[in-house]
């Protein structure tokens, strides 16, 4: 039961915070202490708005164990629209619907149960967006 | 700084090795490779190992197989770079010899995958990747290779049986080598129908879990007559980074921990691509094969599978690769797989593998050791002395 | 018989949000599997949804949330309530709701609880936002009916019990899509239906959940309801019922007076099947993504154990331009991937690998 990270973890987790550097205006997702273009450690949390689309994808048939009880699934890496590219799961979408460069938004599921006693983890995937 | 040579070789063979723990594994092949180079002790030992602590509750290696190896009161520690742990050990023995600070250490790669299940030894190797953003999204290190190989498919336009080319030259080569895990051949068609693991890598594209150590004896050239073993020359052992998250990559498909790690080897040794004789590789997924082969300069991007149909990668081809089988035909024991790779360039520099495997006029050897998917990069060049 | 309940200030629905997972199972799945397709003719519902295998009554709920949160336009960190009305909490100890805040941005200053009353429990959180606005303890409440309903493998409830519901943001009336007229809560101890602690499905006394448990406390509460606002089933342009079925829903509409064409909308069950703590604030989201300023429109539940809260709302011209702010709940009906019953009983829990 890794509580604390899952505490630690939750702005991330479900909001896409990152951190935006004051000084060159660099996103980046994960949130980083040291800005990665010009260095800068002066930098604030950054919400991502959670709409991207799909770089490239993979389903995952041999799962880690925690992972073991939800598998197969899906993983994609997304670029979102403000220009950073995230790893995260695909949700509501089945293997041959999928697509590279389709659009895909962001809703928070379950991650994994930490066996039947542990936390339910709770975070970000994608899934193709719901047309309204 | 002194010019560094390698002048012992050791090897277990590659296997599900149940009956040896990783201190047998590690000092067989350590005590080979000081008998080879006819020494009975060394100035400190380089244990590159990844996965000790998660898969065999056991970390402090460094003591305990100095201890085991008969090396009482010799410095010993651990070195870990995930998949690269074996080529950073020797890297950090040859920065221990040429700065003079050491005149022999011995470096031995252990790993030992197999005392747990599969799924459990799947999790422990995705600790290689980001365990806040990666890991814990369910990605599994497969995955993370999968997710390459789709868009290296759909930026070239490729087919995926285009890939079969990598596997079954590993496997043909590793029908030779003793100490390989797989010594039988595979067929484009057998390639074809493998099952998937994380789509669309399959089993054929995917190095197989294993157990094993390596071990050589670094020491410096000047000193090589005092040796037993036949040496050869470490003209470059450079080390490459980039982000741990294929994410956080500009380029995914180009992974500048390689390019970095080869452009420095290529610095060092002052040769080129063109000068490479054999090269070894890390085919921990086929994949992984063709962009090391783009970022370390033998061919532009994207064109890695017609490099190598042009070039020819079997032994009597232009450009012979994975002579000994590969990751793939050999084996994949993570810490100990960058060992394995240098010891193999070697006796091929050395001319003693089997003469089905034994490139004709090589001078040259590469041997390329990436860890994690690309984070940590350890290009070795070898020459016949 | 008391009079009817109405906060100290005006009240309403200022935002309003659904959820319905993708994924349905068809009746006939269960009736081939159960039955040999012996009760094909007599399907309580169509099909029913499934949540997928990483949802629960907390992702959903957020979603819902989401949506009215979009439709109201208000900052979250204004909503000084978070109730979540289920019977399928995903903890037994922990609340939904803080989970649910922390997601949406409401932390930390509110106060939150998860509601339990059977399929009543969304309407529960409901009347309990409407107290706490009107109150004026607080500008904005968010109320939720949730669930991801399990029934028996074989089970008379296994057709229905399905996944789904909405959420409201309740605020005052000047800012309201609805205001709220009156509520009436009915209850009396009648153990219709219940599941005690660490078991994984409920029991149900069968027939014995309609007359003295279904019929009796929605008639009870809305016949008090009319009474005290002096209105008839003809006042209403639109009514929504607890809806375990589709025709429980239909009979107590008749029952209570109101047409065919009241109840036209947010009969939701035949498709969705029953959403418990969802169903009939699901079925009011339905209601308000196609009524006009001036309808009056009533909502009643159905809790098992049991009770039932009715209540009464005009809809105000400000409904209009929010519907638009996020999916229809009839785009969520019309998500539909089949599934067969293999899949939903692993995703349900119950095969285990």
């Amino acid at each position: 039961m890794d509580i604390p990270r899952y505490w630690r973890l939750k702005n991330q987790r479900y909001r896409l915070q990152g951190k935006k550097c004051l000084d060159c205006g660099n996103l980046s997702f994960p949130p980083r202490l040291v800005c990665r273009k010009c260095k800068s450690r002066n930098c604030e949390p950054y919400e991502f708005k959670g709409m991207g689309t799909l770089y490239s994808y993979t389903t995952i048939f041999q799962a880690p164990d925690r992972f073991d009880q939800m598998a197969p699934y899906m993983v994609g890496l997304i670029d979102l629209e403000e220009g950073v590219r995230i790893t995260a799961q695909l949700t509501d979408v089945l293997p041959d619907d999928v697509q590279i460069g389709m659009k895909l938004e962001m809703v928070i599921r379950q991650i994994y149960e930490d066996g039947p006693k542990g936390p339910i983890l709770y975070g970000y995937k994608f899934r193709p967006v719901l047309k309204f | 700084m002194r010019e560094v040579a390698i002048v012992g070789l050791g090897q277990t063979p590659v296997r599900e090795h149940w009956e040896s723990n990783l201190r047998d594994l590690a000092v067989t092949a350590l005590r080979d490779a000081m008998e080879d180079a006819g020494v009975d002790t060394v100035d400190g030992v380089c244990v590159g190992n990844m996965l000790s602590g998660a898969l065999s509750e056991q970390e402090h290696l460094g003591s305990l197989i100095v201890d085991y190896a008969g090396l009482d009161g010799v410095e010993g520690m651990k070195i870990e770079a995930a998949c690269g742990s074996g080529a950073a050990a020797i890297r950090m023995a040859v920065k221990a010899v040429s700065s003079g600070l050491m005149d022999a250490v011995g470096v031995v790669g252990v790993e030992k995958l197999t005392e747990y299940s599969g799924k459990y030894s799947t999790a422990a190797l995705a600790t290689a990747a980001d365990a806040d953003y990666e890991t814990t999204m369910g990605l599994s290190f497969v995955g993370i290779n999968a997710l390459l190989m789709r868009r290296y498919l759909y930026e070239y336009k490729l087919q995926k049986e285009d890939f079969s080319i990598f596997p079954v030259n590993a496997h043909k080569n590793a029908v030779h080598n003793p100490n390989a895990m797989f010594r039988h051949a595979i067929t484009n068609e057998q390639y074809a129908k493998s099952k998937l693991i994380a789509d669309p890598i399959n089993l054929l594209d995917s190095s197989p879990i294993a157990d094993g150590a390596a071990a050589v004896i670094v020491v410096a050239k000047e000193n090589i007559s005092r040796y037993k073993g036949k040496a050869v020359d470490i003209l470059a052992c450079e080390v490459g980074t980039d982000t741990l998250a294929i994410d956080n990559r500009e380029d995914p498909l180009w992974l500048r921990g390689v390019e970095r790690s080869a452009k420095k080897a290529y610095y060092v040794s002052g040769l080129s691509p063109k000068d490479i004789n054999i090269f070894e590789a890390h085919d921990a997924f086929s994949i992984i094969t063709a962009l090391s082969l783009e970022a370390s300069g033998f061919t532009e991007k994207g064109n890695a599978i017609k490099f190598a149909e042009r070039a020819n990668i079997g032994i009597n081809g232009t450009f012979p690769m994975n002579t000994s089988g590969g990751l793939k035909g050999r084996g994949h024991p993570v810490g100990a797989t960058g060992v394995y790779q240098v010891v193999e360039a070697a006796q091929q520099l050395r001319g003693t593998v089997a003469s089905p495997i034994q490139v004709e006029n090589n001078k040259i050897a590469m041997a390329q050791n990436i860890g994690g998917s690309g984070a940590t990069v350890i290009t070795t060049i070898l020459k016949q002395i | 018989m008391s009079s009817v309940m109405k906060p100290a200030r005006k009240v309403g629905i200022v935002g309003y949000g659904s959820y319905i997972p993708a994924y349905r199972l068809p009746a006939t799945e269960i009736s081939d599997l159960w039955r040999d397709g012996q009760d094909k003719l007599f399907l309580p519902v169509k099909q029913k949804s499934v949540p997928g295998k990483d949802e629960d009554t907390a992702t959903m709920s957020i979603e819902a949330a989401k949506n009215a949160i979009n439709r109201a336009q208000v900052d979250p960190k204004k909503i000084r309530a978070v109730w979540v009305g289920s019977e399928s909490h995903p903890y037994a100890v922990k609340p939904t709701g803080t989970i649910v805040s922390q997601v949406l941005g409401i932390v930390p200053d509110t106060v939150s609880a998860d509601m339990e009353f059977a399929c009543k429990a969304g309407t529960e959180a409901m009347q309990a936002a409407f107290a706490f606005v009107g109150s004026h303890m607080a500008d904005y409440a968010l109320a939720i009916g949730m669930d991801t309903a399990q029934g028996r493998p074989g089970d008379a409830l296994e057709y229905t019990a399905a996944a789904g519901g909405a959420a409201y943001i309740i605020g005052p009336a000047e800012e309201s899509v609805a205001i709220l007229e009156g509520s009436y809560s009915y209850i009396t101890d009648t153990p219709d239906f219940f599941r005690r602690a660490y078991q994984h499905y409920p029991e149900h006394g069968n027939r014995f959940t309609g007359d003295p448990a279904y019929f009796k406390h929605i008639t009870s509460a809305v016949k008090n309801l009319f009474e005290g606002l002096n209105l008839t089933a003809d006042d209403f342009k639109y009514a929504v019922f607890h809806q375990p079925n589709t025709k429980f829903p239909q009979k107590v509409a008749k029952m209570l007076g109101f047409n065919k064409d009241q109840i036209r909308y947010g009969l939701l069950a035949p498709h969705v099947g029953n959403t418990y703590a969802g169903a009939s604030v699901l079925g009011l989201t339905d209601i308000l993504d196609n009524a006009d300023a001036g309808d009056r429109v009533l909502i009643a539940s159905f809790g098992s154990g049991a009770g039932s809260d009715a209540f009464s709302f005009v809809v105000t011209d400000k409904l209009k331009e929010s519907v638009g702010r996020a999916p229809l709940t009839q785009q969520y009906v019309d998500r539909a991937i089949k599934i067969n019953y293999g899949k939903y009983a692993r995703w349900r829990k119950k095969i285990l690998k």
